[in-house]
């Protein structure tokens, strides 16, 4: 990526970073902390205790009034009548012909009250494009809400530990992919039991200036255990996981049923919304490809745009790739035409001109055990 | 960490330290924390010929892999197994335990072209003042 002419924006909880002695890194416009301790070992913090990240990066909107469920559902391809008060879904905003446009999170605070979290490098182009599809005399005011606020994420088997300490009710009570707001440290706080690593965790959004506050009290000191984490190690455990980054596994020359997000897509409800009638022809044709997961069977990096080879033939690239802490392997994502994505196919992957024997394997490559 | 000021540095910051006429050959402090956790090694075997300043290799750490360049010309006589089978050496002892292999040097009068510790710390001091 080439660097943006504009300057690097920084999140509420920049100082913090460089207080912590943290290697910063342009990222989507934004100075971020890449890594604190090490990639690795604030990987296995949060596989193993808890880690602590900003995500003040991503963008924050809010959709509110009478008309905000209405108006949101004819965005994103969830049903958002189907999200209760104090839920949360995943979801996709699509093209008309089906192309991704981002993938989103839906929180639904309040009856009539939606937070939609963006990715960073879309925030600004998704709050334009939602705001031209506001029709005149909708009772549905869209507000961007990223300057305001700060966000965090606490991930972690010991993740909701450290959130009772802060907000015990909470910690005890809040199920998965649920959200509430309650009063935290004498401000009003927005939590979700949510994340983006593969593990148990929380997403707390705060105003901005309540946010060093709370970065400090959720880490609480080295004793306590909780690592700050930077965007290394955040790719490394959503990979893990096996959830789709933006821009590298799906964009707009992607649809989510071929990506495997079909669980986001509701067509039942009949609402048109954007990318409807494309993605229902993709359906009913079958998809012609779609997102596996690959794991490497000999020793070396695989890394994003190797080419994937099957019986000697290019059949497509990996999106994204790396080395996986929890496995002790390479592992990635890529597209794959469907009757070579089935578990088990023996793949060879181009690194840098050297075959890596390769096989398709279970999505995830990392499932958190119940227990815990 | 210090740098040695037993052996030898080149730009692309590896190190070679030269006993009878053999260079054990790694990379500097400065470049393992720059990588940052490494994970793959892609060393030549022993016997392979090197030349100076060629492609040696390639290191591999979690965020990205980098090209590896051999500080001297001359014949790989060993590779240190122990870094292949924990590329950690490297951050953990990148002066010591995590060298890469030893080349038989085909023409000494090569390290002449190399960088001092000194020299080599005034490269990192200004990179660092970018």
């Amino acid at each position: 990526m080439t660097a943006a002419a504009s300057p690097l924006r920084h999140t509420p909880l920049y100082g913090e970073h460089l207080a912590l002695g943290a290697r910063m890194v342009p990222f989507a416009g934004w100075e971020m902390p890449l890594q604190f301790a090490g990639i690795v070992e604030e990987h296995h913090a949060v596989r193993r205790r808890a880690g602590l990240f900003d995500v003040s990066h991503m963008g924050r909107l809010t959709v509110e009034g009478p008309d905000a469920a209405a108006f949101l559902r004819s965005l994103v391809t969830y049903d958002v009548a189907r999200i209760a008060v104090g839920e949360g879904h995943y979801a996709v905003i699509c093209r008309d012909d089906g192309g991704i446009l981002d993938d989103v999170y839906v929180f639904r605070p309040g009856e009539e009250r939606l937070l939609v979290v963006v990715n960073a490098a879309n925030a600004q182009r998704i709050g334009e494009w939602a705001r031209a599809r506001l029709r005149q005399g909708s009772r549905a005011v869209l507000m961007d809400r990223q300057t305001e606020t700060a966000m965090l994420a606490l991930q972690g088997p010991e993740a909701a530990a450290h959130l009772g300490a802060l907000a015990p009710a909470v910690a005890q009570s809040l199920a998965a992919r649920h959200c509430t707001e309650v009063e935290l440290g004498g401000t009003i706080a927005f939590i979700s039991r949510t994340g983006y690593t593969g593990e148990d965790g929380f997403e707390l959004v705060v105003p901005a200036a309540d946010g060093p506050g709370l970065w400090r009290s959720a880490l609480g000191g080295v004793e306590r255990g909780v690592q700050p984490c930077g965007l290394g190690a955040r790719d490394t455990l959503r990979l893990e996981a096996a959830l789709a980054l933006y821009g590298n596994d799906i964009d707009e020359s992607t649809n989510p049923l071929e990506a495997g997000l079909g669980w986001t897509v509701t067509f039942d409800d009949g609402a048109d919304f954007v990318g409807r009638q494309a993605l229902l022809r993709v359906r009913e044709a079958g998809v012609a490809r779609q997102l596996a997961c690959v794991r490497a069977l000999e020793r070396g990096v695989m890394r994003a745009g190797c080419p994937l080879l099957h019986d000697g033939r290019p059949v497509g690239r990996l999106t994204s790739g790396g080395f996986s802490p929890t496995l002790g392997a390479s592992i990635g994502l890529g597209y794959l035409p469907t009757e070579l994505a089935a578990v088990g196919t023996e793949l060879a992957v181009d690194v840098r001109g050297k075959p890596l024997r390769a096989q398709v394997v279970q999505r995830p490559f990392y499932k958190r055990g119940k227990a815990g | 960490m210090p740098t040695p000021t037993d052996r030898r540095y080149t730009k692309e910051h590896e190190w070679v330290r030269v006993d009878d006429g053999v260079g054990t050959v790694g990379v500097t402090d400065y470049a393992q924390d720059q990588l940052g956790d490494i994970v793959y090694l892609d060393l030549p075997a022993a016997g392979t010929p090197v030349k100076q300043f060629e492609k040696l290799g390639e290191i591999e750490s979690v965020k990205a892999v980098s090209d590896l360049y051999s500080p001297v010309s001359g014949e790989v006589a060993e590779v240190n197994e122990a870094v292949a089978n924990h590329p950690e050496l490297v951050n953990e002892a990148p002066y010591e335990e995590g060298w890469l292999v030893r080349v038989r040097l085909a023409d000494p009068a090569e390290l002449d072209s190399l960088l001092t510790a000194e020299q080599y710390d005034a490269l990192i001091a200004e990179a660092q003042a970018e």
